[in-house]
């Protein structure tokens, strides 16, 4: 390669009539999603808000825990609910009947949401009235993970039919993730998941990861998720004290 | 090669990459970019070959396109919460080398950064 331009040419004897400079730029890649996140953050910050963002595969129970939390706590604490999906406004729906405010994003072909999609997705709800924004990202265990969306923690799901190595192959989720929470527990009788083997695979690739272990279906655990909801919300009335 | 797998975020980032790049020719009044550098780290979950590809879609037309671009590898350091020594790491599930902890924090590898260009 031509070491004064970087041309592929490896006659050397060709002839620059440009005059060609470096410059630098030192840019993360994500610095336009992050700036976005941030101007999120900022809004979320001076609203109180507790903000989670959900992720998981497809199907590990994601929705059913929001209707479950909104429900158990309704009157208790005040959500807004960003559902995110490739297609329909089924989920959203589901989320409308708990009498949540709720609002459907449908990213077409895209993979995950983006810091952009959550700033106008946000338009429409009261923020001073709402104590925690829980942001169901695309069921997808890859893309979400780099992409931060202004929240206060990454939640993944991570429900018992899908094998306790999913923290291994699908690392980068979980490193990024804040805590883990295992669904489907009342499914522990019928099949083969070893819950200690997934819970080391989950801290091999993120020794501080919170794990919480429930169902949704039969109620079992959710408890200490309510505990934890209640706690976190406390707190950041308390460090953002008015 | 876990390439199939996804290569949509690669493509969001490389959309950046392309923007990012015309930004910064258009305020240097640059009539062509002739390279791009780019640092991305082992652990950072992007896979170079899926932004190579994804690049030469995203400059088409575009005072980027054609330019050579280039990847360069960022290896991974973790750090042992055991033994607090540090080793080369390449996945993020790796075993600590000295001491066979689970528990590595990374140090270094996660970067995905746009470090300089070469612009006409």
């Amino acid at each position: 390669m031509c070491t004064d331009c970087g041309c592929s040419s490896t006659d050397h004897t060709h002839h620059h009539e440009h005059e060609s400079r470096t410059i630098r730029v030192e840019e993360d890649l994500l610095a336009k999603n992050n700036r976005l996140a941030a101007g999120n953050r900022r809004l979320f910050i001076s609203n109180q808000l507790l903000v989670l963002n959900l992720v998981s595969s497809p199907g590990s129970g994601k929705t059913s825990i929001l209707e479950r939390t909104l429900t158990d706590l309704k009157g208790q604490l005040n959500f807004s609910v960003l559902e995110g999906d490739q297609q329909t406004a089924n989920d959203a729906e589901r989320i409308a009947a708990t009498g949540v405010p709720v609002k459907q994003i449908n990213t077409g072909t895209g993979c995950h949401l983006d810091a952009h999609m959550i700033g106008h997705g946000v338009d429409n709800f009261d923020l001073a009235a709402t104590d925690i924004l829980m942001i169901e990202n695309v069921g997808n265990l890859v893309c979400p993970a780099s992409f931060d969306l202004g929240e206060d923690y990454k939640v993944a799901v991570l429900s018992i039919t899908e094998g306790e190595d999913k923290p291994l192959k699908y690392a980068q989720m979980f490193q990024a993730a804040d805590i883990m929470l295992i669904n489907k527990i009342d499914l522990l009788p019928y099949l083969r998941f070893d819950l200690e083997q997934c819970k080391t695979y989950a801290r091999q690739v993120n020794p501080q990861i919170a794990i919480m272990e429930l169902s949704c279906h039969s109620g079992a655990g959710m408890q200490q998720w309510y505990d934890w909801l209640v706690r976190e919300t406390d707190r950041k009335r308390e460090t953002q004290g008015v | 090669m876990t390439f199939g797998h996804d290569s949509l975020h690669e493509l969001s980032l490389t959309q950046n990459i392309v923007e990012l790049a015309i930004e910064n020719a258009a305020r240097e009044d640059a009539k062509k970019i002739l390279s791009i550098t780019l640092e991305i780290g082992a652990l950072a979950g992007v896979v170079a070959e899926a932004v190579e590809f994804a690049f030469d879609v995203c400059s088409k037309g575009t005072l980027a396109e054609g330019a050579d671009l280039r990847i360069l590898h960022i290896a991974g350091i973790g750090q042992c919460l055991d033994c607090r020594k540090e080793a080369e790491i390449e996945t993020l599930t790796h075993v600590c080398p000295h001491c066979g902890s689970l528990a590595l924090e990374t140090l270094q590898g996660c970067e995905m950064k746009f470090t300089e260009m070469e612009i006409d």
